[in-house]
Order: C-alpha cells, then sequence, then structure tokens
C-alpha cells in the first residue's frame, strides 16, 4: 500500500431508524414497471405538436424571414416569429446577484428576429396537428441571411477589433482575488511552477430529451408539464409571455436526467407561447439531435497557473488566470465564472492568492450549468498543477499536498473560514488504499496510479438569499405526507424528505408519500442545482416533520402522564423509552390530536446563511454556506505504441456528512464519478465555425458498461455538514476529482504530463513524442 | 403514403391498427400508449426504447412496425406492476440500479435477454448484454449488481 491509512477522528453520530438505511427510494418501483409518466408521455385531447426553426448560421443578419408559405399549410395552428413576440426575451443573468451590472443586451431574445449568434438559435415556432405537418411547415419557412463576422475563439474575441457578439463588448464577465500580496510570496518561493491547461466542453447527454405539454386551464392558466430543475422560471416565463405570475402553472415532471442541462428554461417558453396563441394543447419534444443543438454545454476554459513553493511543498504564491467560453449569449457564465475564480486554489491554504477571471463572447455554443459548475475545470487545473510542483520537487505528491491541505478553521482564498470537517488526507489515502498493489508493467503497456483531492460548494452562493420550503403532515391512518416544489431528477432529492420525515415521525418509510413540482400546488422548494436540495429541502422537511413530532409528543405526555423527554416514537407507536412495552399508535395519537383541534401538518422554511455580496475588488468574503471534500483514486494502463488508456481500478472516498439513504450515496458518488471519467478520457465535442459537429450518441460518445471498471464508493461520515443530521452535498462534488485523477494517473505511467482534456489516444502519443 | 392495416400482440393484448409503412415499432408502441418504452435517440444508439420481438430484444426505432405485424411484443411494463414485479424489477429498485430511471425499462429488457438463455451470468457478460444501453446516471455498478440479485432470486425461485 502506497500511503498509511491514518483512523479517522472520533466522531459520534446518533444512532438513526431510517436515515442512512440503503432502502429502495420510494421513486424507484414505479420507474422500474414503467409507471412513472415522463414529460414526454403527456397527451391532451385537441393536442398540437410543436417545433422549433433554427439558425443554420453561427453569426449572420437576417434579411429576410418569410413564414407566409409555412402558415398557409393546412393542418398548421400557427407560426410564431419574433416579430410577433417583441417583448419575448429571458433575462440571463439575474442583475444585482453577482455584484455586477447587468450587461447591456444579455438578454436573450427567445426568438431571433434580426441577427442570429449562433447556430441552431430558434427562429420561429411552429404548433400543427400532426408531427409530419409540423416538420413540413418548418421546411416551407424561408430564410435569407448576410453573413457577418463571427468569432469562434474567446482569445481572438478579446481582441481589439474582434467580431463584438453583442455590444458593447465581448466581456461577459470578470471576477478577481486579491489576498496577501502574490509578489512578495513568488520572492519567498524556492521554486516557481508554471503550467497552462486546456479543458474542453461537455454535452450532458440526459437520456430523455427536452419534453414537456402546456395547455390553459379552466383558469385561464397556461400549465406547462415539463422535465426541468427550476419549476420557479413560471415567473420568467410569465414576463416573457405577457401573462401575470400566477397565471402559471408548471407541473414539473420526474426528469429523465438533467446534470444542470434543464436548468435554464428549455421547451417551456416555446409551450408557454404556442399555447397562448393556439389555445390549445400544444406538446414539444426534441429529437436527440435537437437536443443537443439547443441546450447549453458546460464551459470551456483555459487556465494558467503560476506558483511558488519551498522546497518542502508550502505555497507561498498563486497566481491564476482563466478564461471561459460562454457562447453567444451569457445565461449562467457569469456564476460559473464566480466559482471556478473562487475554487481555482485548490483545498490548499495559500496566503498569497491571485486570481484574474474572464468569461467572454463568442459565436459558439452557449454554455452554462454543468453539475459542479466551474468547480471540476478548476480541480483539473490546480490537482495537475499540484502533481507537477511534486515532479520538478522530487517530492510525492501526497506529501506536497498535506503540506498546504485546507483544515477545519483555515480561510478560503476569499476569507471565508471553513468550519466543517475538511478530511482531504483521509479521502485521499482511502482512495489510494482502495486500488492496492500497482499492477506491474508489461510489453508497450505502462501502469500508472494517481489521485486527485477537492472542495466543492454545496447550497447556492450565499447573497442569493436562498430558502427552501417543505410540508409535511400526519394523516389519520398514520400515513404521513410531504408536499414540496422538488424537481427530482434521479438522485433521490425526494426519496431523502421520505427517509427524513420517516425517521422524525418513527414510521416505516412505506407510509410516506412526496408529492412534487408543482408551482402552485405544492410550496416551493428552490432549483434543484447546486447541490441543495439536500441541504436546503432536507432541512425545510426535518424542521417541518420536527413541528409534528413535537404535537404529537406533546398530546402523547398527557396520556402517559410522562414528561416528553421520557417519550419517543419508532414503528408507527409513541412509547415510553424506560418502558417500551406502554405503547400508543399513531393512529389513535392522530385522532386524539384531531379531535383536540391540534395542527397535524406544519410548513417550514429553512434559510441558508444571508450574506453580502463579495467584494469585487479583492473578492474578499463569504460565497457558498459550506464544502464537501474527497478525494479520487485511478490506477491506469497506457499501451505507449497506440496511445490507449485503460483504466484498470478507480475508487472515489468522499466525506459526505452523513448519508441519508446509503445505495442513492453511492449511486452518486460512482454516476458522477463516471461521468467525470468520460470528461477526462472520452467526451469530445466537436465545434467547427460554431457548428456541433458530433450532435449524436455515435459522435459523442459517454461511457457504456464496457469502458470503465466499477469504482469502489467510499463513504465517511464527518456528521459536519449544514445538511440534516450532519449531511453535506454529493451531487455535484462526485463528478470534480475524477478527470484530474485519470490524467494523473497517465501522468504517473509515462512520466510526462498531459494538461489537456479528454486525454485521447492521439494525445498520449503526441505527449510520448515530446517527452 | 398510404396506411397499412397489422396486428401487434402487446403485452398479452391484441389491437389492430392503421399505420403509415414508414412508421417505427417505438413510434407505434408509444401512440398506443405503451410509454414505458422511451425514446432517447431514435436511431439505435441509446437502448432506452428495447422491447421483446418475437422473443427477441430489439431496439423498437430501428424496426418498423409493419415488420412487427402479427408480432408478440413484450415492453418492460409487460414483464411486472408494482404490485406484482419481475425479479429483475424488484431488484434494480432494490440496489439502487435506478436514478433517473429513463433508462430503466431498456436495461431491464436487455437484462431479461441475458438471463433468458443465461442464468448465471458473470459480471462480465452483463457488462456485455447491457453495452448497447446508455445509462448516464448510476455508472452501470449497482445496474450490475442488481441483475446478479435478480439472477440468484430467478434461480431459487424458479421463475423467468
Amino acid at each position: 500500500m502506497k500511503y498509511q491509512v491514518k483512523p479517522l477522528p472520533q466522531v459520534n453520530l446518533p444512532e438513526l431508524r431510517t436515515v442512512g438505511k440503503p432502502l429502495r427510494k420510494v421513486d424507484a418501483m414505479g420507474k422500474a414497471v414503467g409507471d412513472t409518466v415522463y414529460a414526454g408521455d403527456y397527451s391532451m385531447p385537441r393536442m398540437l405538436h410543436g417545433k422549433v426553426f433554427r439558425s443554420k448560421q453561427s453569426s449572420a443578419r437576417i434579411t429576410r424571414l418569410d413564414v407566409s408559405k409555412a402558415r398557409a399549410l393546412p393542418g398548421v395552428a400557427c407560426v410564431i416569429t419574433g416579430f410577433d413576440v417583441p417583448n419575448a426575451r429571458l433575462v440571463s443573468d439575474m442583475p444585482g446577484q453577482t455584484g455586477q451590472k447587468q450587461r447591456a443586451g444579455s438578454d436573450v431574445p427567445v426568438l431571433a428576429s434580426e441577427q442570429v449568434r449562433f447556430y441552431g438559435e430558434p427562429i420561429a415556432l411552429v404548433a400543427a396537428e400532426t408531427l409530419e405537418i409540423a416538420d413540413k411547415a418548418l421546411s416551407l419557412i424561408e430564410i435569407d441571411y448576410e453573413p457577418l463576422p463571427g468569432v469562434y475563439d474567446p482569445l481572438e474575441a478579446m481582441k481589439p477589433g474582434a467580431p463584438i457578439v453583442t455590444p458593447p463588448d465581448n466581456i461577459v464577465a470578470r471576477w478577481k482575488i486579491r489576498k496577501g500580496d502574490v509578489e512578495s510570496g513568488f520572492e519567498q518561493a524556492d521554486l516557481i511552477v508554471e503550467n497552462t491547461f486546456r479543458i474542453p466542453y461537455q454535452e450532458h447527454a440526459y437520456l430523455e430529451p427536452e419534453a414537456g405539454v402546456a395547455w390553459i386551464d379552466e383558469r385561464g392558466a397556461i400549465t406547462i408539464r415539463v422535465s426541468t430543475q427550476v419549476i420557479e422560471h413560471f415567473r420568467t416565463i410569465a414576463r416573457a409571455v405577457g401573462v401575470r405570475q400566477n397565471k402559471i402553472h408548471i407541473q414539473g415532471t420526474m426528469v429523465g436526467g438533467g446534470f444542470g442541462g434543464k436548468e435554464d428554461i428549455t421547451i417551456e417558453i416555446y409551450l408557454a407561447l404556442l399555447a397562448k396563441h393556439t389555445a390549445r394543447p400544444v406538446k414539444m419534444v426534441y429529437t436527440r439531435e435537437e437536443s443537443f443543438l439547443a441546450h447549453a454545454k458546460r464551459h470551456p476554459y483555459v487556465i494558467k497557473h503560476r506558483t511558488g513553493v519551498k522546497k518542502n511543498g508550502q505555497i507561498t504564491a498563486s497566481k491564476i488566470e482563466m478564461i471561459s467560453d460562454s457562447g453567444a449569449y451569457p445565461y449562467l457564465s457569469p456564476y460559473v465564472l464566480l466559482y471556478t475564480t473562487v475554487m481555482a486554489p485548490g483545498p490548499y491554504r495559500i496566503n498569497n492568492v491571485q486570481v484574474d477571471a474572464i468569461s467572454v463572447a463568442t459565436n459558439n455554443p452557449y454554455t452554462s450549468a454543468f453539475r459542479g459548475f466551474g468547480g471540476p475545470q478548476a480541480c483539473f487545473a490546480y490537482e495537475q498543477q499540484m502533481d507537477d510542483i511534486a515532479r520538478q520537487l522530487g517530492l510525492d505528491p501526497l506529501e506536497v499536498r498535506k503540506v498546504n491541505f485546507l483544515r477545519t478553521g483555515d480561510c478560503t482564498a476569499t476569507g471565508q473560514v471553513i468550519e466543517s470537517a475538511t478530511w482531504l488526507e483521509e479521502t485521499a489515502t482511502r482512495a489510494m488504499a482502495a486500488l492496492g498493489e500497482q499492477t506491474p508493467d508489461y510489453g508497450s503497456v505502462k501502469i500508472g496510479q494517481g489521485f486527485a483531492s477537492y472542495f466543492q460548494s454545496y447550497g447556492r452562493i450565499t447573497w442569493m438569499h436562498d430558502t427552501s420550503q417543505a410540508w409535511v403532515g400526519l394523516e389519520l391512518d398514520g400515513t404521513v405526507t410531504i408536499r414540496a416544489g422538488v424537481p427530482d431528477l434521479g438522485a433521490g432529492q425526494a426519496n431523502s424528505l421520505c427517509q427524513i420525515a420517516a425517521e422524525v415521525l418513527g414510521v416505516p418509510l412505506e407510509r410516506v408519500t412526496i408529492y412534487t413540482t408543482d408551482s402552485a400546488l405544492t410550496p416551493l422548494s428552490g432549483t434543484s442545482t447546486a447541490t441543495r436540495q439536500l441541504y436546503m429541502s432536507g432541512n425545510a422537511a426535518l424542521m417541518a416533520a420536527t413541528a409534528v413530532r413535537n404535537v404529537l409528543l406533546n398530546r402523547a405526555s398527557k396520556y402517559f402522564e410522562e414528561d416528553i423527554e421520557a417519550l419517543d416514537i419508532a414503528d408507527g407507536k409513541a412509547f415510553i423509552k424506560s418502558d417500551p412495552s406502554q405503547t400508543l399508535d399513531l393512529v389513535d395519537l392522530a385522532k386524539m390530536c384531531a379531535s383536540e383541534g391540534m395542527h397535524l401538518s406544519n410548513l417550514a422554511l429553512f434559510k441558508a446563511p444571508f450574506t453580502d455580496p463579495i467584494n469585487p475588488e479583492t473578492g474578499q468574503g463569504q460565497v457558498w454556506p459550506d464544502f464537501t471534500f474527497g478525494s479520487f483514486a485511478v490506477e491506469a494502463a497506457v499501451d505507449t505504441e497506440t496511445g490507449e488508456v485503460t483504466i484498470l481500478k478507480a475508487a472515489a472516498c468522499h466525506d459526505i456528512g452523513r448519508a441519508i439513504n446509503r445505495a442513492a450515496a453511492e449511486g452518486q458518488i460512482i454516476g458522477g464519478g463516471m461521468q467525470g471519467l468520460g470528461y477526462g478520457l472520452m467526451e469530445n465535442l466537436i465545434v467547427k465555425e460554431g457548428v456541433i459537429k458530433t450532435p449524436s450518441l455515435t459522435e459523442y460518445l459517454i461511457p457504456t458498461s464496457m469502458d470503465y471498471p466499477d469504482i469502489q464508493a467510499i463513504i465517511l461520515e464527518s456528521g459536519t455538514g449544514l445538511g440534516p443530521f450532519g449531511a453535506k452535498g454529493i451531487g455535484e462534488p462526485s463528478l470534480t476529482p475524477a478527470a484530474p485523477a485519470a490524467a494523473s494517473a497517465i501522468a504517473n505511467a509515462l512520466g510526462v504530463s498531459i494538461p489537456e482534456i479528454p486525454i485521447t489516444p492521439e494525445k498520449v502519443l503526441a505527449a510520448l513524442e515530446r517527452a | 403514403m398510404k396506411p397499412q392495416m397489422i396486428t401487434l400482440h402487446i403485452n398479452g393484448r391484441t389491437h389492430y391498427v392503421a399505420l403509415n409503412p414508414n412508421l417505427t415499432l417505438l413510434v407505434a408502441l408509444r401512440d398506443l400508449g405503451y410509454t414505458d418504452v422511451k425514446s432517447g435517440c431514435e436511431k439505435g444508439d441509446c437502448g432506452a426504447c428495447a422491447v421483446f420481438l418475437n422473443g427477441v430484444a430489439v431496439n423498437s426505432c430501428l424496426v418498423l412496425a409493419a415488420q412487427a405485424d402479427e408480432g408478440e411484443i413484450l415492453t418492460a411494463a409487460g414483464l411486472g406492476t408494482s404490485e406484482h414485479p419481475h425479479p429483475l424489477q424488484t431488484a434494480f429498485s432494490d440496489a439502487g440500479a435506478i436514478q433517473c430511471g429513463y433508462c430503466t425499462p431498456g436495461m431491464i429488457i436487455s437484462a431479461k435477454a441475458l438471463l433468458d438463455h443465461k442464468p448465471h451470468p458473470t459480471d462480465a457478460e452483463i457488462r456485455d448484454a447491457i453495452s448497447g444501453n446508455l445509462c448516464r446516471c448510476t455508472g452501470y455498478a449497482q445496474i450490475i449488481q442488481a441483475v446478479q440479485s435478480a439472477a440468484e432470486k430467478m434461480d431459487a425461485g424458479g421463475e423467468g
């Protein structure tokens, strides 16, 4: 074994009955037997079929748009262009929340009418009696373009004289961090290490393409049943469509994979417009190719690190510059850039830090949220940099990191004090130990092991003042109902709330039913993004369930003539802890409470910490509620003749605070790890002059069951998270360290590092050539 | 295009339908309400639409409905219900093998196709059998565990 695994610090977590168990998730069986109805599965009486007409140019003026032939086609109910809905715009950068002013023109026209800025930009909407007629109508739309000079490289886009995507300039966002004095830090250094890292696009490739159906209900509300991570978009949609906010009703469905790709508004705005204009139900489902064209990608970055270190590996200064490609419209680019900026130095204690980050507009596909939200790009760069520092100093990669790892009580580069456990060495040594002895080289194949450690936030930016609500009630037959606006992406968002309520109210999980994801009928719980649902809505459910429990215990205390503290509830019964044979069934207890007018339900609101924005000049201030820490280890075999990389072993170790459902947590760790390995080694979105050349699942390859071995998931529980029962978040963090760990293992095998992913055979051979 | 009358026996029910001859079996099944058959790519890349046609697992997006005339079709929903699930459906639910669930029906069809002729598969054989079914959520490990666990149960219970 390469590293010594030390015992964990002593943690005393209370014994729980339901929480932590790998129980069958409440949504699982419905999916297994095909009962779960996804957004594309719904039909309505008199339903029309919607389609989007999209730009075939990356940068052009629209000189003529004639939809008259399409409108005249029998069976076409309506064709809508930007001229019909001039006010339909989506504000994409939430002014005031980044601490930056909203850029002129940074809101997105729902339909382009004068100029197109990216290939695939929506220009017109069609609704027709059948899908075939809608397709035919698209082919009858006549359009002339006058090509405009486009810009496809963010570095080019920053130069004077470059084509401007949207006036006044191509700078979408900037962030900076100034901590200490980097110049004096470099003077103290024994060695300065410099590297430039290039990180590509990533496509979400969820199995379910965007889908939904909309209609106008009996109260005149536009009702949209859609696969989305954010039902709160009803407000933006109302503004864009020109109706009151309480006349847009979003019924979110089970989401067939999101990963951030269904975080921005997708088809729901088109459905709303078409339903409003036709006064009939309209259904829209993207093809796979359209899904590739229509939704955002993970941001490509160029990241430069300049690091000063002492001979023992201690970092004296870290200067980082980064540029991200925001594509044609900002969407969430300013926020993603903020994440990359703040995470840029890695989970290391550094007194002198300077980060300068810019997001730049181009005529490329637009970029926005993807699991990790800028964190994975930062991690690839800082962990490759740490490996290179170790190589140049002749030290072990773990030794260099150990000198610098953040500890509880330390500050991040923005001065945020970390209050939870920071089990970096603990996770790194365990992940590496799980790989076991290194397989020996054979023939032309060289074997290497490597790891990457990370920190990644959970919960939204604290100056967004995030809240979540959940409603929990006990029914008179002893069952529990939860209402929460949580979109469930399959990660167990809804199930977690059920396990928490089951724990608190002392009922088996089967007795809990949850109703979710309805902007009008369930309390709003906020977005299923930012690894926030367990933390935020989990706490809200915990608060609501606890309030109901207190009512029950109060009444039971009268019945038993015992103090509340002497009582507990489990298996559907209240009982005296010192004499568990004395019980009161929850059904009887609920009836007593109801007949006495006691409140058997509760609506709770959980608030994250609220802070002011960081200082825009120095970046100093709190940015997130807390962080998850962990490590990923890989053993890779590299064929030096063909450049082929085979992952032989992989292990991930994360401190998730507390597992709420162990099987679901493992599923996040393994599934996120697999997406990260794909990102590092395989997934290759080819974009030429703004056009995606790989818009299918045979051209853009994602991991199959044959590509990588099982990722061993090692769960540590420090109990120090801000979520319910001390949980942290694991949805996004699971992906972050996988690609750099794979790169590290490859570099260890070859003795030469490859500062650019995906590490394809061509890049391996080119690196061997250089070495 | 002139519609063609065809007969489809789906999950034990018989449908007589008039369909355009260029329609895929996937579209026909979904239009008939068998929405457990999922559409992920319509090109045979993802496996979400897998069904049994005359006992053979196929991607229904790569078969014309007309080619399935008089055929016996079995979809994941035809294997079991939430009250009486197939052992694979139980095992997938219990092993954490289901996240978003969109690949699950097709995955279960491929797994059943394997177990039908190989009741005791190795992990490698399971990986091979589901290699045409993409899953973006799970990383496959818990799916493979679920198939192994179902194989054990089916062996013990004599089910299939």
